[in-house]
């Protein structure tokens, strides 16, 4: 199989196949994130153009990181020295970013559909690493491996999402992926955070409700994702931190109604005290630190496929440039990996 | 004189529906007649309408020409060419230019430069407050004497109640209908589409129908209370027309219209691409379908364009940073034969009434095609097959979603004042 789209803009239109099929390929490169020496020559003489015009910084370091590993060159556009304070237009900026001939574009923005309209302008791939509050797609990736890492499959878990969903590209991400897995999702938070819309924005015949008491919304979770509460921006409506403690927290007492062997997942920054307790946060069931680890085999592997595409001729190409003492066939390298599960994979929950 | 032969004539203002022949001597209809009873003589031209609909002029009630202030997306040359195209005689302006034509040296100026520049007749509509501030009542009596033919703070509603209950006394006693940009600006404040399923797939802030429904039945309710002509723009909300059907089962002064893709389009079809990009949003499925059932029962007055000419540059941006409006001009009759007449839900003679006797009535003047009226005709067909190309659009800009939209039927003549404003 080979990847049927030049970009990657959103997870909605991908199938399961295409998703399982991303995974498995994200999974090959995991085991690289734990080799004393990691960096590959796979990518070597390509330029990935990582322009971020919103800010962040784990999302901007872990697509550098990924390019860096797989032997690539950045160039970086970061909103703050960016010409669009100047006055100049998105499509004037990425066209001229476009001119120093990078092989791929990464950008954030913070309006939704920017990836999308920027890749209809430009011949070269466009990886969305989140566009307002549309998706976030390698996010939703690396948290559907995290998950099949812990718990061997996606199929059919009940997932809970917690917080601003109405506002959240991550949770559209995840929803737009796991569905297809046949997982059932509960929306959390506030009712003007969860509007009613959002249960028909999977796809046909997805299992998505919306439960206003986060007791009820916990019971049978498989998976809980924990939404970032942000409090130096203003989510629309505002709602008061002690309120939104109050009600949707997660706490250890009430992670209790979940499945024992229940996972956490954050995409992080975390809020500690605010939308989860720090001893929840830390408890073995919190998989957010294998979430970050992840992420970057998802972007290796996202970088790999739209950059070469898995056909045999590039990566050959890439073989005789190969520095690094490592193996050269990336794929010799995933099968000796991929069985290689994270240690705390033993739902004992020796917290309990 | 000019002597449209064999075409059918279809003028609801006189109920005809028949084969007609119009004679036209200078800028007045002087005669219609069975086919062939007029005898041109040697100076006479002919235009052979065969096979074509002859109808009274189109007017569009609601357009943006851009001029004063914004040359760069449209002026009253180009946008008066393509509503010629359209099959539009008369366009009203709406008055957020720069600056706001909410004074009577303004409207003297955009009459000046219709005259010297356009192709059809344009008929201002003056701010109902101050630079459209919502602050202080515009100067309408004066603009009135100057030639508008209505006002609104279009583009945004009156802006608050009071104001609007005084612009509603005001015009009341000068016979001058209010047009409403039916909007509460603070249910709409940030949003980009309508509020739905697809805003809420694409992550784009909407605006829920309410927006407009909810200030639809505030002014329905002034309108009673002051007795005043209240017209809705641009209507799009299912909601709000049920305020306007209940206005008018009451008997209230109250009108709206429709726009073209607001019959013809739904928020579902927005796909990040600012062509589909306007205010109203595109609405609801069910909005549409009550859209339809408004305009074959007669609820709804008028169809009009609200063109909104964005230059390239201004649109091309991403959705939520684009401003909001499309061209309508060029695709408002084929859209309406498409969508309304072919699809069988309105006959021809309720379609043009649309386009016709109805925004007239809105304005409180006649149109018909009888000997004494001006001479403007709108001569289309309803088979003819086409392909609109928004490259070829005299208009200053491209924003139409219906780039490349093959049609069946569209328009062959615009007669303006006993002179061709467009022919093919």
């Amino acid at each position: 199989m080979t990847f049927r789209f030049r970009d990657l803009l959103a997870l909605e239109p991908l199938s399961a196949d295409e998703l399982t099929f991303l995974l498995d390929q994200s999974r090959s490169f995991q085991g690289i994130q734990r080799n004393p020496l990691k960096k590959l020559a796979t990518l070597r003489g390509k330029t990935v153009a990582l322009a971020f015009f919103e800010n962040s910084t784990r999302t901007r370091i872990s697509f550098g990181t990924a390019a860096a590993r797989l032997g690539a060159d950045t160039m970086n556009l970061q909103a703050e020295s960016s010409s669009l304070k100047k006055g100049e237009s998105l499509l004037d900026t990425v066209h001229t970013l476009d001119a120093m001939k990078p092989d791929c574009l990464v950008m954030r923005h913070a309006s939704s559909g920017s990836a999308d309209f920027v890749a209809r302008h430009l011949d070269i791939p466009v990886i969305n690493a989140g566009d307002g509050t549309h998706e976030h797609p390698s996010q939703g990736l690396l948290d559907a491996l995290t998950i099949r890492d812990r718990k061997g499959s996606l199929a059919n878990l009940n997932v809970t999402i917690l917080g601003d969903i109405s506002h959240s590209r991550v949770a559209r991400s995840n929803i737009h992926l796991l569905a297809k897995f046949g997982c059932r999702f509960t929306l959390c938070g506030p009712a003007m955070w969860v509007p009613r819309e959002l249960e028909n924005i999977g796809p046909p015949g997805a299992s998505i409700r919306r439960v206003f008491r986060i007791e009820e919304a916990l019971e049978d979770a498989d998976v809980v994702l924990v939404l970032r509460v942000q409090t130096e921006r203003l989510h629309e409506p505002a709602l008061s931190a002690a309120d939104y403690i109050l009600l949707y927290q997660l706490s250890a007492e009430r992670l209790r109604l979940a499945k024992p062997d229940a996972i956490i997942l954050h995409p992080g920054p975390m809020n500690r005290g605010v939308e989860i307790t720090p001893e929840v946060a830390d408890s073995p069931q919190s998989c957010v630190l294998e979430q970050v680890t992840n992420g970057i085999a998802v972007r290796m592997a996202l970088l790999y496929l739209l950059l070469v595409g898995g056909s045999e001729e590039s990566g050959q190409e890439a073989h005789p440039a190969t520095e690094a003492p490592q193996p050269l066939s990336r794929r010799a390298t995933d099968k000796k990996e991929n069985s290689s599960a994270p240690a705390d994979k033993d739902p004992s929950h020796a917290s309990r | 004189m000019l002597l449209v032969r064999n075409g059918r004539v279809i003028d609801p203002a006189t109920q005809t529906d028949a084969p007609r022949d119009v004679l036209l001597d200078g800028d007045k209809i002087v005669e219609v007649a069975q086919p062939g009873k007029i005898a041109p003589d040697q100076s006479t031209e002919i235009f052979d309408a065969t096979g074509l609909i002859v109808a009274p002029g189109f007017i569009d009630l609601h357009a943006h020409l851009r001029e004063p202030g914004q040359e760069s997306s449209e002026s009253i040359e180009t946008g008066t060419r393509a509503a010629a195209r359209g099959g539009f005689t008369a366009v009203c302006c709406m008055p957020n230019t720069k600056p706001v034509n909410d004074n009577a040296s303004v409207t003297r100026f955009i009459l000046d430069r219709a005259k010297a520049t356009a192709s059809v007749r344009v008929w201002p509509i003056g701010a109902a407050s101050v630079g459209s501030k919502g602050e202080a009542i515009a100067e309408i009596a004066a603009m009135k004497q100057a030639g508008i033919v209505a006002v609104s703070d279009d583009g945004k509603p009156i802006a608050t109640a009071k104001l609007t209950r005084q612009v509603m006394d005001y015009c009341r006693s000068l016979d001058l209908c209010v047009i409403e940009h039916s909007e509460d600006v603070s249910l709409a404040a940030g949003a980009v589409m309508r509020e739905g399923v697809t805003s809420t797939r694409l992550g784009l802030p909407g605006m829920p129908a309410a927006a407009e429904s909810v200030c639809v039945a505030r002014d329905v309710q002034l309108a009673e209370l002051t007795g005043a002509r209240l017209h809705v723009a641009h209507l799009s909300a299912k909601a709000s027309l049920e305020q306007v059907r209940w206005a008018k089962q009451r008997g209230l002064r109250v009108t709206c219209e429709v726009t073209p893709h607001h019959f013809t389009l739904i928020d579902e079809d927005v796909q990040y691409d600012s062509r589909y990009k306007m205010n109203p949003p595109l609405a609801a499925r069910e909005d549409r379908k009550a859209l339809l059932e408004g305009l074959a029962d007669g609820t709804v007055d008028a169809i009009a364009t609200d063109h909104a000419p964005h230059e390239p540059a201004l649109k091309d941006v991403e959705f939520d940073r684009a401003p909001f409006g499309i061209l309508g001009f060029e695709t408002a009759l084929a859209l309406s034969l498409e969508q309304l007449v072919h699809t069988g839900r309105l006959t021809l003679m309720r379609m043009i009434e649309l386009f016709t006797s109805g925004p007239a009535r809105v304005l409180g003047i006649e149109r018909k095609i009888a000997a004494g009226q001006p001479a403007d005709l709108t001569i289309f067909s309803t088979t003819h097959e086409w392909t609109y190309d928004v490259k070829q659009s005299p208009s200053k800009s491209r924003n139409s979603p219906f780039d490349a939209r093959t049609f069946k039927g569209g328009q062959v003549a615009t007669i303006v004042a006993g002179r061709f404003a467009h022919k093919v």
